[in-house]
């Protein structure tokens, strides 16, 4: 059973070298909606310097109804055990019905730990929440992701759910106000030391492009990838892929659309070979316009496409690449 | 140095089969194959165990599943696993993270202990990515995921692991004492090729059940069976359903000449021609090309 009145909703707050991640902002839109009138909001965040956390944090998060926030320090780097133990104080402290971590590696990394420390359930990647009659009602794709699941963690507290970044949309910001401050700190393991850092520069990535041409099982050697990828280039665009090409090692994960890979909303999406399982169309649903080229007539993206053609990708793909090559390469 | 590696049989199809009409499973027929990131796992510990000079490095595989994940058990002793662990037990059925992980730290206290205790990324069924972390709770081990560089190294006359760990934005490198739990990316853990001799020996190599009734008491008195299966998940599924879907668009027939000019169209009706020669151009301007 979920309070009725004064429910309280921690969510895990999360910076990087930009200030704090979107997804964290989106999961305190979500926590508004679900607070209702009278719930409270917590944000808690762990970093190695907790003041630098304070001027990152505070200000920046002024203007949403925060009740409290937790800043932690941890010397040194990331440890999945230290954010657990960050968030068993914070969660002791505040006693939440709800722990919403955004599904970064970091929050997947650690979030099953707090999830065995107090016996309860996590919920990952859920792509919507909402309080039923009188639970908190957590959606995912489930059983391989051809299917949607509502699922409820009913008599343990706090019900952990992780979300996937682009899922839900980050509020707006109202007027500023002061949000009090709580600093504690939180250790590491015994024996663990950090060699380096290595940054890893932001590539040329999927998330947020205009255009995306993405591919799947239709393409049927490694060698094909360079003509997808060639198309990709050829209209603007960066290639991506399916889960099942990941699978098969032909494409990096960090390419990948869907719940397991990342969120999408370019202008233009061509998918070609993809027969469009639920946990890929919650990676891309919100593309504007949807291409589909499939050789399977009743493919699941055809019910999201606002082309669905039905043709083969190697019918198509070489010929368009001729096209593009007379035409409009020197235009 | 005693090495568990979790791993688990999933469906060969990692995106399965539905009836699209009345939103049903279509698992029959589908054939079970070790999850891939598991294997990965697999191939870590046999890589530590390659350039150890220790010889009673002791690879065990650890699997939860219905008696037919012995399959998966005979494949990992094919790769080079020392002893494979079925768990299997009605009273395991239905369970999700928290009891899933649970059974599991059970059966690895149970016949431990290990130095190290080596997950894969994720599933392709459940795709949740959890079990790894709960199940260095329940160890009360360090976890360390994401990992994509591990080996063993003594410092000072002890064992310690170095390894790379990958976060969102930056790579840690650490070290670590021992015992731990590490979690592995796939990428830089391709499986290798199951060696036939192994394969042959597989099918007579024993494997160790565990059952519900199998475990010692555990101190403190608990009582355990709340902690397996169905009673000891704290989640509970209470609808399946096919997702909504948007008004269906009429499906082209054409072929692939046809296709390709009517993409071309709808690219260039969204204004995305000028945007991308104005992009080659920037390019090309930027690398001196022009």
């Amino acid at each position: 059973m979920i309070s009725k009145n004064g429910r309280g909703i921690l969510v895990f707050l999360e910076t990087d070298i930009y200030g704090i991640k979107e997804v964290s902002l989106e999961m305190i839109g979500k926590a508004m909606e679900l607070a209702g009138e009278t719930g409270k909001i917590y944000g808690a965040a762990v970093g190695d310097d907790v003041q630098a956390l304070e001027s990152a944090l505070s200000e920046r998060l002024s203007g949403y109804p925060l009740e409290k926030l937790f800043l932690y320090e941890k010397r040194g780097c990331f440890e999945a055990a230290a954010w657990e133990s960050a968030f068993t104080d914070c969660v002791t402290r505040t006693n939440p019905d709800i722990l919403l971590i955004g599904g970064t590696r970091k929050g997947r990394y650690f979030a099953g730990r707090v999830a065995v420390r107090f016996r309860t359930g996590v919920t990952a990647d859920c792509t919507g929440l909402r309080i039923g009659q009188d639970e908190l009602i957590q959606t995912r794709p489930a059983f391989g992701g051809n299917i949607m699941a509502d699922i409820v963690t009913d008599h343990s507290l706090p019900r952990i759910a992780t979300v996937r970044e682009g899922i839900f949309k980050a509020p707006e910001a109202g007027k500023p106000r002061k949000i009090p401050v709580f600093k504690g700190e939180v250790a590491g393991s015994e024996g663990v030391e950090l060699i380096s850092e290595t940054p890893i520069p932001r590539e040329r990535g999927i998330v947020g492009q205009q255009v995306l041409v993405a591919c799947g099982r239709g393409v049927r050697k490694k060698e094909d990838i360079a003509m997808m990828r060639k198309l990709a280039e050829e209209v603007g665009g960066e290639l991506a892929s399916s889960r099942a090409l990941v699978e098969k090692g032909w494409m990096p994960q960090s390419r990948q659309i869907g719940l397991s890979g990342n969120v999408v909303s370019p202008k233009l999406l061509i998918t070609c070979g993809i027969s469009g399982t639920i946990q890929f169309q919650t990676g891309m649903r919100t593309a504007k316009n949807i291409i589909a080229v499939n050789t399977d007539a009743e493919a699941p993206i055809f019910n999201i496409a606002h082309h669905p053609i039905r043709a083969d990708l190697y019918d198509v793909v070489p010929g368009l690449l001729s096209i593009i090559n007379r035409e409009i390469r020197n235009t | 140095m005693r090495i568990a590696v979790c791993m688990k049989q999933v469906p060969a199809l990692s995106d399965g089969g539905m009836d699209e009409k009345t939103g049903t499973l279509i698992r029959s027929g589908q054939k079970a194959v070790p999850n891939i990131y598991d294997l990965s796992a697999l191939e870590a510990a046999l890589r530590s165990r390659e350039s150890a000079e220790d010889e009673n490095f002791a690879i065990d595989v650890y699997t939860m599943g219905p008696k037919s994940a012995e399959a998966l058990i005979r494949e990992a002793y094919a790769y080079g696993a020392d002893h494979g662990y079925l768990i299997c037990d009605s009273k395991f059925a239905g369970a999700d993270v928290l009891a899933t992980s649970y059974t599991l730290a059970r059966a690895i206290r149970e016949n431990g202990p290990y130095d190290l205790v080596f997950c894969g990324k994720q599933t392709t069924d459940g795709d949740t990515s959890q079990v790894s972390a709960a199940l260095a709770k329940w160890l009360e081990l360090p976890s360390f995921s994401g990992v994509t560089d591990v080996r063993i190294i003594q410092e000072n006359g002890k064992d310690r692991i170095y390894l790379k760990q990958r976060l969102d934005d930056r790579v840690l490198t650490l070290k670590a004492g021992l015992p731990s739990l590490i979690a592995v990316e796939k990428e830089t853990f391709p499986a290798r090729m199951p060696s036939l001799k192994l394969r042959l020996r597989a099918g007579k190599k024993e494997i160790t059940r565990i059952e519900a009734g199998s475990f010692r008491p555990e101190s403190g008195g608990i009582k355990e069976k709340e902690y397996f299966g169905q009673k000891g998940s704290a989640t509970r599924v209470i609808r399946i359903f096919p997702p909504e879907r948007a008004e269906k668009h009429p499906v082209a027939e054409l072929d692939g000449k046809e296709a390709g000019k009517q993409i071309l169209d709808i690219w260039e009706g969204l204004g995305l021609r000028k945007e991308r020669n104005h992009d080659f151009e920037e390019r090309a301007r930027d690398s001196g090309l022009s």
